[in-house]
């Protein structure tokens, strides 16, 4: 079902989701893809390229700009309409959820867009899904590493062993009621303070 | 065990005039009044209106004329707002170039914000510019419904250009205003500050004049809510309006102001140095050459009833959309944009707060002079002065009239 006559923009600064939303398009058989990173090059290649949808992340800081150009008719060619259908109430809630905003040319039949902005609200989301895994994943390394830091502090200060120092760790986050990381950091500027009153 | 509380969320745009939110929520004025506020910062004014449409928001922080223009249908995402109030009175400055500067003080502009002499000066420029041929300057706002974009345009026309015949105007986020005021990209923007103090100090621009010296006592944001939300829940607007309005006053305490700036400055709120932002807080302005001037009432979020939704400011804003071509006056779009804003809410939620509020609805724009006291709920308000730096009157009630003297003077 290749849709190559339809020109799409996809604006975006992270270029790991464009790339995401571009591999996208391009497996959906659109052949005109083009993604803008450098925003003050445009105004000038959306001229240019005269797309038929433009996509832009909601948390773009250029998106009054765009939306000023496509209310100026000198600056594009075509009238622009933003979703597919403005009382088409999901389809703009499903976007704004994703963090992604369309803008279509007015007259372009709904059902060619809609796929395609389905489409790359799926990606949106896949985009989101992966990053929030990176960070888990993150700041696991990033808990393990304190916990880590925290043992040694008791091995050294207390004489324990590691078992023993990760026990007490654990013992005292179940008692208080908190994540081991967390008590392990309260240790670690514990420790940097007492340490400083040792050097005064 | 406590009872759950009520939670508003709120968006807002990283500015001076974000702070009776942000006051609002740091300072406990929302939870004395039984709920929470939570602030999502925006990066557009686009995501702003987005977030509102879907219910992502509750309530935002916007720029005065943007309500008014959702419920008109103009622009990308129509949907219904109430103003309930304002989030106080000026803050913008008109900034240019140092090469426009130097053109202009050649024609007479003097560093001293006089919107005046500066017009004149400007209007000299773009005369030359004309005959000889050069290119038009180019001028950047941050939205084309925003009260800088209305004022810069008065202020331009009042000179004899006409925005988008004689100068042009771009929409640029403030950030990058300075940037591109350097690239010659531009040669102008009006907007909030601190972005015309950026621009002083890292592109070697100079303030030409503010947006109070154009229309003194002119809104600049209001606190825009969705009609939905609000009319279903009569008693928490009211408790929202009264915890904004008390965070308003606790800004205007000059012994706050460090405690503000301080707040403001933030990672999560603004994000700049505090030395940024305080000279603007004390209405402190670089003119970019020589020292710096106090500009009186250049910021101001509670006194001279700042957070009073004026129906004649929603009716000015109205009588530009029909002069620059947005829509035409008709008997609908004047209700619309007088249901906009809605003092009647004003009244009831702070009725039993002491407070003084005008006894009228509208006024008109310009016959304030000077602070003066005027009729109020106590009767003890003082007022302006208000109106338009050319001295033209606005009176709502004559909408009509006062804009086919303004088409007459574009026309010429």
């Amino acid at each position: 079902m290749a849709d190559k006559l339809i020109r799409i923009v996809v604006i975006d600064a992270n270029r790991i989701r464009a790339s995401i939303i571009e591999e996208g398009l391009r497996d959906a058989g659109i052949a005109s893809v083009v993604v803008i990173h450098d925003m003050s090059q445009v105004m000038r290649r959306i001229v240019e390229i005269d797309p038929d949808v433009v996509f832009i992340d909601l948390e773009n800081p250029n998106r009054d700009q765009l939306e000023h150009m496509f209310q100026v008719s000198r600056a594009v060619k075509r009238p622009v309409a933003m979703f597919v259908d403005q009382s088409d109430q999901a389809s703009i809630e499903a976007a704004i959820e994703a963090g992604v905003s369309a803008y279509i040319v007015d007259g372009l039949k709904k059902e060619r867009v809609q796929a395609i902005l389905d489409m790359t609200i799926s990606r949106f989301h896949a985009f989101d899904r992966l990053r929030r895994e990176l960070d888990a994943a993150r700041s696991e390394l990033a808990d393990r590493k304190t916990i880590d830091r925290a043992k040694a502090i008791l091995m050294r200060t207390r004489g324990l062993s590691e078992p023993d120092a990760y026990a007490l760790l654990r013992r005292t986050a179940m008692n208080q009621n908190r994540r081991i990381a967390d008590i392990a950091e309260s240790l670690i500027v514990a420790a940097g303070l007492l340490d400083q009153e040792d050097e005064t | 065990m406590s009872l759950p509380t009520a939670t508003i969320r709120a968006g807002f745009i990283p500015l001076l005039d974000a702070a009776p939110l942000i006051v609002a929520h740091e300072h406990g004025f929302a939870r004395q009044e039984g709920f929470e506020l939570t602030l999502s910062r925006e990066t557009s004014w686009a995501t702003i209106r987005d977030r509102l449409a879907v219910a992502h928001l509750d309530i935002a922080h916007a720029l005065a004329p943007m309500p008014i223009a959702a419920n008109l249908g103009i622009g990308a995402l129509p949907m219904k707002l109430i103003a309930p109030m304002a989030l106080g009175f000026g803050g913008n400055t008109v900034t240019v170039s140092k090469p426009l500067w130097r053109a202009m003080a050649e024609a007479g502009a003097t560093a001293d914000f006089d919107p005046r002499i500066a017009l004149h000066a400007l209007s000299a420029v773009v005369t030359q510019r004309r005959t000889s041929g050069r290119p038009k300057l180019v001028f950047g706002i941050v939205h084309p419904h925003s009260a800088h974009r209305y004022e810069l345009a008065y202020w331009l026309a009042a000179g004899g250009m006409i925005p988008g015949h004689d100068v042009e105007l771009v929409v640029l986020p403030p950030p990058l205003m300075a940037v591109a005021l350097e690239s010659e990209q531009i040669d102008g923007f009006c907007a909030g500050e601190p972005w015309g103090s950026v621009a002083v100090k890292e592109a070697h621009a100079v303030i030409a004049t503010t947006g109070s010296h154009i229309w003194r006592s002119g809104p600049e944001k209001v606190l825009a809510a969705r009609a939905n939300w609000a009319s279903d829940r009569p008693e928490r607007l009211a408790a929202l309006v009264r915890a904004i309005h008390r965070a308003c006053q606790w800004c205007d305490v000059p012994e706050n102001g460090e405690a503000l700036c301080e707040l403001l400055a933030r990672p999560h709120y603004l994000g700049q140095a505090p030395e940024l932002i305080r000279p603007s807080l004390l209405g402190l302005l670089p003119t970019g050459i020589g020292p710096r001037l106090r500009v009186e009432g250049f910021l101001n979020y509670a006194a001279r009833a700042a957070t009073f939704p004026w129906t004649s400011h929603a009716l000015w804003f109205l009588s530009q959309m029909a002069r620059w071509g947005e829509i035409t006056i008709t008997p609908e779009t004047i209700q619309t944009a007088r249901d906009t804003y809605r003092p009647d809410l004003y009244r009831q939620a702070l009725a039993a707060c002491g407070i003084d509020i005008p006894t009228a609805n509208a006024k008109v724009e310009g016959a304030l002079p000077a602070k003066t006291a005027v009729g109020s709920v106590a009767g003890r308000l003082l007022l302006g002065p208000d109106g338009f730096f050319d001295g033209t009157k606005f009176d709502p009630d004559h909408l009509s009239d006062y804009l086919q003297v303004l088409r007459a003077a574009d026309a010429t």
